[in-house]
């Protein structure tokens, strides 16, 4: 058990422990990820094929996720039931059944063991015991589900459904997104040299964007004084945010000197603004919607640029970002150029994604020698909760509420 | 061997200037329209089209590079890059094909130092009236990428 306490203030400070503590990071492994969560697996368009197969993490749990030969989707713990070794190396293919490279069983697209190696020996001489039974170390089977083209597994029976898991204020803003068949365009790995909890704290945070970005404030792409909001979950576990197209004229953050302002640097315009053109395709005048759930997926809308983001955590002070970016099936070249200009945005050379990298690398660095001070959490108050400000933190705290329940902290 | 050492030339002059922080150089290598990007072996080898970074024409190069300078937060960092086994080929003598080896490694204002991306560069090169690369493509052997891309490759 933790041996730890709490500030006294709650909700609205989180103590910096929780990013250095290797005994929490064990225990977030079996109580958050292993545990009654709903972690994303992948896009339900990276298995297009019966037979098909990736491979991914729930935390550091390795894990294959397949589609059968009857269509259906599975998921299940990528460690052989015989001496634990991974049973499946690839990160994608096609297999009529998988083979643990070690001693050669296998196992069928549901991860059930299908065949033991030489199990009745060879004439007479070796093999199991015919009451042997390996099956009873067998891969761990994942509850999957799928919400429109996103598929997500849990090892919880008790866990609710998925879509209750995700719930009424959240689902629909997926539904806004994935409104048609999806395109893969392609993947990377942003590696982030820091705590997954603190990339999952500043993707809710909905009062660092334009401050930290200077992108977005300079070319009035996401400032909090236009119209916008933010969603959140009762339980306080998910949240979504958004920004209206509508370009705020206002100069509030010129006259309060905000360094993204750029204020000192009125020469610098873009010489090639077409990288920023958007074209309203979800047709409800939305430029930007970052959607979170817990524990660690995150849909994004930033213009004509669409992705899925898994937060893979590595270690107490690394964390594996895996960008999926997709488009739409009908997508015409245009659209595709677009977003494939729109893809600056995002990612490891992002304009704006790469300084959320370099701002929670920076927490984690400073707060080395201190583990029993805390942040403060109080823009908006103490709250958790919706609303139509953004210069609040309440998707933030809803995140630290439920990260302490599940871990009865 | 003289196209050899036209385009091996072009290569080097691109790396120094990347490695000495001459960043707004960088453009001028390229074509009036000149098309870099990077991408990953995985995307590439899937026909998969994401760039990690995207430029079509100078006007985009030098956005990128005033980006960096004025609006960009990152660290203090520089490049090393190590280029080898260049082959090129001329069919027309306008424009050459020309595929190298790289091998970045980035320094932090703190001494760390990490062997950063390694890969490819497959490039078209107009000849004339200097060489200066019609397209770039910068494709990364790994799909991992420390932290943030900035400076590009």
């Amino acid at each position: 058990m933790l041996q730890r306490s709490w500030p006294a203030e709650g909700v609205t400070r989180v103590p910096y422990w929780v990013y250095q503590d290797e005994s929490v990071y064990r225990e977030e492994q079996e109580k958050i990820f292993r545990g009654a969560t709903w972690n994303y697996l992948c896009l339900e368009a990276e298995l297009p094929e019966p037979q098909s197969f990736l491979t991914t993490f729930v935390g550091d749990m390795p894990v294959v996720v397949t589609r059968d030969a009857q269509g259906a989707l599975h998921a299940w713990e990528n460690r052989c039931a015989h001496r634990g070794a991974l049973i499946c190396m690839q990160a994608r293919g096609k297999a009529e059944r998988f083979a643990c490279i070690y001693h050669n069983w296998t196992y069928d697209h549901a991860g059930n063991l299908a065949t033991v190696a030489f199990r009745r020996g060879i004439a007479g001489k070796g093999g199991m015991p015919a009451d042997a039974k390996p099956e009873s170390q067998a891969p761990k089977k994942l509850r999957v589900g799928s919400v429109h083209g996103l598929v997500f597994g849990t090892l919880s029976d008790k866990v609710a459904s998925l879509e209750d898991y995700i719930g009424p204020e959240i689902l629909p803003r997926i539904k806004r997104v994935m409104k048609k068949p999806v395109k893969l365009l392609g993947i990377y790995t942003q590696v982030l040299p820091n705590n997954w909890k603190l990339y999952m704290d500043n993707v809710k945070d909905t009062y660092h964007a334009s401050l930290l970005h200077l992108f977005f404030t300079k070319f009035r792409i996401n400032r909090l004084t236009q119209k916008g909001g933010v969603f959140v979950s009762r339980d306080g576990a998910h949240h979504c945010t958004y920004t209206e197209m509508v370009e705020d004229q206002g100069d509030a953050y010129e006259k309060d000197g905000m360094r993204s302002a750029g204020s000192s640097l009125n020469q610098f315009q873009l010489e090639a603004p077409e990288v920023l053109e958007q074209v309203d395709e979800l047709g409800d005048g939305v430029a930007i919607q970052i959607l979170s759930m817990f524990p660690g997926f995150v849909l994004h809308q930033i213009r004509n640029s669409l992705a899925a983001r898994q937060v893979v955590p590595k270690g107490i002070d690394r964390t594996e970002l895996h960008w999926t970016l997709f488009g739409f099936e009908d997508d015409d070249e245009a659209m595709q150029r677009r977003r494939l200009l729109q893809a600056n945005l995002v990612g490891p050379a992002g304009y704006i994604s790469m300084e959320d990298g370099a701002a929670t690398g920076f927490v984690q660095r400073g707060v080395a020698g201190s583990p029993d001070r805390a942040s403060v959490i109080e823009m908006g108050g103490s709250t958790i909760g919706s609303g139509d400000s953004r210069i609040t933190e309440t998707a933030v705290r809803g995140l630290w509420q439920t990260w302490r329940r599940h871990m009865s902290l | 061997m003289e196209l050899q050492h036209a385009v091996e030339r072009l290569h080097a002059r691109y790396a120094h200037a990347l490695d000495a922080d001459q960043l707004e150089e960088w453009p001028g290598f390229f074509t009036e329209n000149g098309v870099y990007r990077i991408t990953t072996a995985e995307n590439e080898a899937r026909g998969l089209p994401l760039p990690v970074l995207y430029a079509e024409g100078r006007a985009m190069l030098r956005d990128r590079i005033a980006s960096l300078r004025h609006a960009n937060i990152y660290e203090p960092q520089r490049y090393r890059h190590l280029i080898s086994c260049c082959l090129v080929e001329s069919k027309d003598g306008k424009t050459a094909t020309s595929m190298a080896n790289f091998l970045v490694i980035r320094v932090m204002e703190n001494g760390e130092t990490l062997l950063f991306a390694c890969g490819r560069y497959v490039d078209r090169v107009a000849l004339s009236p200097e060489p200066r690369y019609e397209e770039r493509v910068v494709i990364c052997d790994s799909r991992r990428f420390d932290t943030l891309l900035a400076i590009p490759l």
